[in-house]
């Protein structure tokens, strides 16, 4: 059993995640290999760009049959959380299919400037242990042009000219839209409580 | 960021050196920046890139996000940057040198990481102040205009994939007299992505005039900061006192 692996999917926020991990006193590893990440105690999947990108990346790797038979823990960031959802509108892209729902691009109807860019509150739902030690209304960063909808995966919503799903959670996945690794003590919060799950 | 040291000019020259880039990083992290953006001022006129070093340190320590801008020319230079902890780049005379620069940017890693700056000078016109776009601001030898009319250059930069632009108001950098919210309020209605305005803070009342009469996303500022003119915390409470939202 190694440690905590960060799957190497090519995106751009690998290193602040890795980062944020070292400010916790944890080493991860960088992997896109199936048996270093099959083995990992814990799982994280950041990921900046495309969805299609980031598929076709994870199919190359064979880490999209892997992924969903995964039973550690699992932390999707920001497009690695959209991906474990069924499908994203961004290129109709279909993808890991653990959790329920589709992202869709923020509608220009609304009038707010897209990408979605900067600190917004985290409005728990439901009671979830990652949600641990944070207050409602908490704020985090966030930087997307995709979003999912509220949904029975959710534990943490946000608003940004419509409710989205900021956190979510399906057994031993989770996800969340906002950068934890860039958001502060609230983002260092969410990554120890994910550090804290069973293993 | 001049020379491995934080530098801070007035309307884009003289600079002076306002302390290091690691000490600077941790004091405005613990004073409640939501942001920080390092500009290497000296790295387009020069024809060099960042160099990476200091990316990665100030990334381990950071916990918040954090934009790179100086002479990234290609998209292996924004890879090198990202690559090292920066959250985004931001481009300014190389995408006016080659404005499908942007949108090679942006197809690789995503529109938001991918911030325009621009640096826009006013100058009269027949019926009210013109904007035009300037290149090289960062010495002020070759600083000089381009034929680019400010408002033009906003949306054709966002054609091309920007995620996020920084107007820098030229005529109020560094003179701490209010931002240029005419202009900002003429370039908010050419811009559907963030807008970050810069240039001029020098009161928190000049931020919470950006914030309401321009719609602007984020307010930029350096010398109020450097020179602890303002603090932090008590320019948001200000804020929220005022009824804008802000991160406490």
């Amino acid at each position: 059993m190694s440690g905590l692996v960060i799957i190497d999917n090519g995106g751009g926020n690998v290193a602040s995640v890795r980062y944020a991990l070292a400010r916790l006193g944890v080493t991860a590893v960088l992997s896109a290999d199936p048996a270093i990440v099959r083995a990992a105690s814990r799982v994280i999947l950041p990921g900046v760009g495309a969805a299609g990108d980031a598929m076709r990346r994870l199919s190359a790797a064979g880490l999209d049959r892997l992924i969903p038979t995964l039973t550690q823990p699992v932390l999707g960031i920001c497009l690695g959380m959209q991906l474990l959802f069924e499908s994203s509108g961004e290129g109709d892209t279909r993808c890991l299919g653990i959790l329920r729902g589709r992202a869709e691009r923020f509608p220009e109807r609304t009038g707010l400037p897209v990408p979605h860019m900067g600190w917004n509150r985290l409005e728990p739902t439901r009671g979830s242990p990652l949600l641990a030690g944070i207050a409602p209304g908490e704020y985090a960063y966030f930087v997307h042009s995709y979003a999912l909808p509220p949904s029975e995966d959710s534990v943490a919503l946000c608003d940004y000219g419509a409710p989205f799903t900021a956190i979510a959670s399906r057994g031993n996945f989770h996800g969340a839209q906002c950068h934890p690794e860039r958001s502060a003590a609230t983002g260092a919060r969410l990554l120890a409580n994910f550090l804290a799950l069973d293993a | 960021m001049r020379d491995g040291a934080v530098v801070k000019g007035v309307r884009f020259r003289d600079h002076a050196i306002v302390g290091g880039i690691e000490e600077l990083a941790l004091r405005y992290r613990d004073a409640g920046a939501d942001e920080l953006v390092f500009y290497d001022i000296t790295a387009s006129p020069d024809g060099r890139t960042v160099d990476r070093a200091w990316v990665e340190r100030v990334a381990r320590l950071l916990d918040i996000p954090f934009c790179v801008a100086g002479g990234i020319r290609s998209v292996a230079d924004a890879e090198a940057v990202l690559g090292a902890g920066a959250e985004k780049v931001s481009v300014n005379s190389p995408a006016l040198a080659d404005p499908e620069l942007i949108g090679r940017l942006s197809e690789r890693f995503g529109a938001q990481c991918v911030v325009v700056g621009i640096d826009s000078q006013t100058v009269a016109g027949p019926d009210g102040p013109l904007y035009e776009v300037h290149q090289f601001t960062g010495d002020p030898a070759q600083s000089r205009a381009t034929p680019r009319a400010t408002l033009d250059w906003v949306r054709e930069v966002q054609a091309l994939g920007a995620g996020e632009i920084v107007l820098n108001c030229m005529a109020s950098d560094g003179v701490r007299s209010g931002y240029d919210l005419v202009q900002l309020a003429a370039v908010r209605a050419a811009c559907r992505v963030p807008l970050i305005a810069s240039g001029g803070a020098g009161a928190p009342q000049h931020f919470l005039d950006v914030f309401r009469s321009a719609q602007v996303d984020g307010a930029l500022a350096a010398s109020v900061f450097h020179l602890g003119t303002i603090e932090i915390p008590d320019l948001k409470r200000y804020l929220r006192a005022a009824g804008i939202e802000v991160r406490p």
